[in-house]
């Protein structure tokens, strides 16, 4: 189906998100969106499916008017979205997930709703279990259930807001042929993502947001630095040079640690992290990162074996003894684990710093400068755009933290966001302490940290300083070589 | 004890309890998908109150329990429009509204206190009810008693069963994603909201026509209402558990009436009273055995490690949360 949008606006309150958007996606073709972090791309693409209002603006399908005022209506138009943040429910079963809102009859067969999802789970190459809860799942196992569920519903239209994120190259390589195949079929799919190898590799034709605004439309092949130059008011630089941080007095151990948990557990795992590393955790989504870093932070305790932090025993510790000795844990699910939804960002600095309100909000003044937050003091944290959220939790860490762990960190940001998110924590802690994250992008390892330890099924598999990396052998033992 | 008092016992647990398992049930439905009914103390008063005097003015058992189901989904309906449509705190409007049904009842209801009313009799379901020992037990009971036994599977089929309750349980766990799937939380939360409402009226009038007759203040059913809410948490939201927990506290009221007459020189009032204390430390164990130390402890003893696993049951996630779409 054709879809046209025009001169869409929204506004939050006195905040002006899209300042008049005109958008054409062609039937039975992969049309890309990308812009910044806070572009307004998610803003967008919610109106359309019916989850926000506009405040002003036509959609078009196949040249008629239509009213989306609510996802049921976009639904029965045959618009279907896959959210960043996955739009699910943990307790249930991924077999229910799949089930829930599927079509106008709620009394589907499980038995024919366990083949469906099977046949669609081995089409893609995913593992997806029926009767595991999806509280068990991590978050990328999660958007691979929403996609599988997309897919079985009957969407003409597919809106996906950066699908790959936290899934291997492998269920990437799947997931595109997927997309291509339902190409096929006549389905139009709108694509978003920062990640403009992936427009470059799908999409038939790209348009390019920035500040609100359409800053460019650009057809198949694409030109990378042009795409970049409409993104960006001037474009990125390449990413710095890793610096060698030295290596200072024993920080973080863990000695022979299993704990169950995640999709695989972690099994038999020794540690030790100096002060000055900034270690790299790779491996395929739900392999044992995760779990490592709640050890570390005290939010998991494991079932044998020791964890000592600084020289302290973390047994029966909690994750405030870790957040006293100097450790800090920003989870990859910003609202639901980092920042409290309802609250403003004054707030987040009162409770983060324990100080009054009028020093909390010179606080919170000083970070939106500093850190470049798209926001007021008075801003609820849920109306920011990802980016923003990640950035206020940057500036949430106390600046004299040791131990800086980081789940996915730069999950949802564009290239200028990652690099400055990187370059502020190396400067601001790579001296003083050491910095552990995980990221679903080992190119993304490899250029900022200065040591990696690979997962597999829950075990090290490799622990190796930076520069002696052979990318083909890591790659290998993510899965298992 | 004998035979013949162990039936009389057990029939009066199973007595005892009816109102309040169909209660309990009512506001697992309620708070499954999202919604705090907190007004059921009040709500169950009113309801048995209205439900007396219509069966009373019309003679008809019938007409009791569908005035007092449609008085306790108009409570309910309240609820719903000020908790989920209005976004006003559930807790608080629940609570007001517990003290108003309260006063109402017994203000509007004085007219008919201490007036001989209808009564349920027994209904006796032949030969099953000729089964020596349970028979009498489970098979010679007023119908409220049968309904509240049916309504414990049919509840938990429909929850965990029916794409509908598959709807509801999605609901109270996450609206917004419920929405972004094209079903509306709101009609679905008032919609079980009234539900629930309804058999929380039902169960005033199994009280007032049937478990406790007739009409007058005190009518005796007074913390019924804040006990019904403490089973809902207690059985982990799960229809099965939850009626445990009822048959429990029945349990703990009839055996309260058969010591009384044990130990005469100990006041009554502790035997009235003892439930209430008795059913919050059945929580507070139940909750305490769920401890991980502990879990870690019985690892040598898996079955009773399953037991108390079952035991368990976590709130949905949206409970007494306002969903409001853009």
């Amino acid at each position: 189906m054709q879809i046209e949008l025009q001169q869409i606006h929204k506004s939050f309150g006195n905040h002006h998100v899209l300042k008049g958007i005109d958008l054409r996606v062609d039937a039975g073709t992969i049309h890309g969106l990308v812009g910044e972090n806070g572009a307004g791309k998610s803003t967008l693409m919610k109106i359309l499916t019916g989850y926000l209002s506009r405040s002003a603006g036509r959609i078009l399908l196949d040249g008629e008017e239509v009213n989306t005022a609510d996802p049921a209506t976009a639904a029965a138009l045959g618009i279907g979205m896959l959210y960043q943040e996955p739009q699910d429910f943990p307790p249930l079963t991924v077999l229910e997930n799949f089930i829930v809102g599927r079509d106008s009859h709620p009394d589907n067969h499980r038995g024919r709703q366990q083949q469906r999802l099977s046949e669609l789970s081995e089409q893609v190459h995913f593992q997806l279990h029926g009767s595991d809860s999806v509280e068990r799942l991590t978050v990328g196992e999660r958007q691979q259930l929403e996609f599988l569920r997309l897919l079985g519903r009957d969407a003409r239209l597919m809106i996906l807001d950066e699908p790959t994120t936290g899934i291997s190259d492998r269920q990437k390589a799947r997931l595109f042929a997927a997309l291509r195949q339902i190409r096929e079929q006549g389905r139009t799919i709108l694509l978003v993502s920062h990640k403009l190898e992936e427009i470059a590799a799908l999409c038939d034709r790209v348009t390019i947001l920035r500040h609100g605004l359409v800053s460019g439309e650009e057809d198949a092949p694409f030109h990378i630095p042009r795409l970049l130059e409409l993104m960006f008011d001037q474009p990125p630089g390449s990413r710095a040079q890793p610096q060698q941080c030295p290596s200072g007095k024993l920080l973080l151990a863990l000695d022979q640690v299993s704990t169950a948990g995640e999709r695989t557990g972690l099994n038999g795992c020794s540690c030790r992290i100096h002060q000055g590393e900034l270690v790299g955790l790779a491996g395929l989504s739900g392999s044992g990162q995760g779990l490592f870093l709640r050890l570390a932070a005290a939010l998991q305790q494991p079932q044998t074996g020791a964890v000592s932090f600084r020289g302290i025993s973390l047994s029966g510790r909690d994750h405030r003894s870790v957040r006293r000795l100097g450790g800090t844990f920003l989870p990859a699910n910003r609202l639901e684990e980092g920042l409290i939804p309802g609250f403003t960002l004054t707030d987040h600095f009162t409770l983060a710093h324990g100080c009054s309100r009028s020093e909390a909000r010179e606080a919170a003044t000083q970070a939106i400068a500093r850190f470049n937050i798209r926001a007021t003091p008075e801003s609820r944290v849920e109306s920011l755009s990802g980016g923003n959220q990640q950035r206020l939790l940057l500036s949430l860490i106390p600046t004299s933290a040791s131990l800086v762990l980081l789940e996915n960190p730069t999950r949802g940001l564009d290239v200028a966001s990652a690099e400055w998110v990187w370059h502020y924590l190396r400067e601001q802690f790579c001296s003083q302490g050491a910095l552990i994250f995980s990221s679903a992008e080992l190119e993304e390892i490899l250029a900022v940290a200065n040591r990696i330890l690979v997962f597999f099924d829950g075990r090290v598999v490799r622990d190796l300083p930076i520069d002696q990396v052979d990318y083909q052998d890591v790659v290998a033992a993510m899965t298992g070589g | 004890m004998n035979d013949l008092s162990l039936t009389i016992l057990l029939a009066s647990v199973l007595a005892t309890a009816a109102p309040l398992i169909i209660a309990a049930l009512g506001e697992t439905l309620t708070e499954k998908v999202g919604v705090i009914n907190l007004s059921l103390d009040g709500s169950l008063l009113l309801a048995a109150m209205v439900g007396f005097v219509a069966a009373y003015e019309s003679g008809s058992f019938l007409l009791g329990f569908a005035a007092a189901a449609a008085i306790g989904a108009m409570v309910a309906a309240l609820v719903g429009l000020f908790g989920i449509y209005l976004g006003q705190l559930q807790v608080a409007v629940g609570f007001a509204l517990t003290l108003m049904c309260k006063d109402l009842a017994y203000f509007l209801g004085n007219p008919y206190a201490r007036l001989q009313g209808p009564q349920l009799l027994s209904v006796k379901i032949p030969l099953l009810a000729d089964i020596p020992l349970f028979g009498p037990m489970l098979f010679q009971q007023p119908l409220v008693v049968y309904l509240s036994l049916l309504l414990i599977p049919a509840i938990w089929w429909y929850l965990y069963r029916t794409g509908r309750g598959l709807e509801l349980r999605a609901v109270g766990e996450n609206p917004e994603a419920a929405y972004t799937r094209g079903i509306d939380p709101r009609r679905k939360q008032l919609l079980y909201t009234l539900a629930g409402g309804a058999l929380v009226g039902i169960a005033g009038a199994a009280y007032s026509l049937g478990i406790k007759p007739g009409w007058g203040r005190p009518q005796g059913i007074e913390g019924i209402g804040w006990i019904a809410l403490a089973i809902v948490i207690f059985g982990g939201w799960h229809p099965f558990k939850v009626a445990l927990g009822a048959l429990l506290f029945a349990f703990l009221q009839v055996i309260g009436i058969s010591l009384q007459g044990i130990w005469p020189s100990v006041p009554a009032q502790v035997f009235q009273v003892a439930p209430f204390p008795l059913m919050i430390l059945a929580l507070l164990l139940v909750n305490l055995l769920q401890r991980e130390s502990l879990q870690q402890g019985l690892r040598k003893r898996p079955g009773l490690a399953l037991l108390l696993r079952r035991l368990q049951g976590a709130p949905p996630r949206a409970l007494g949360q306002s969903f409001k779409p853009d």
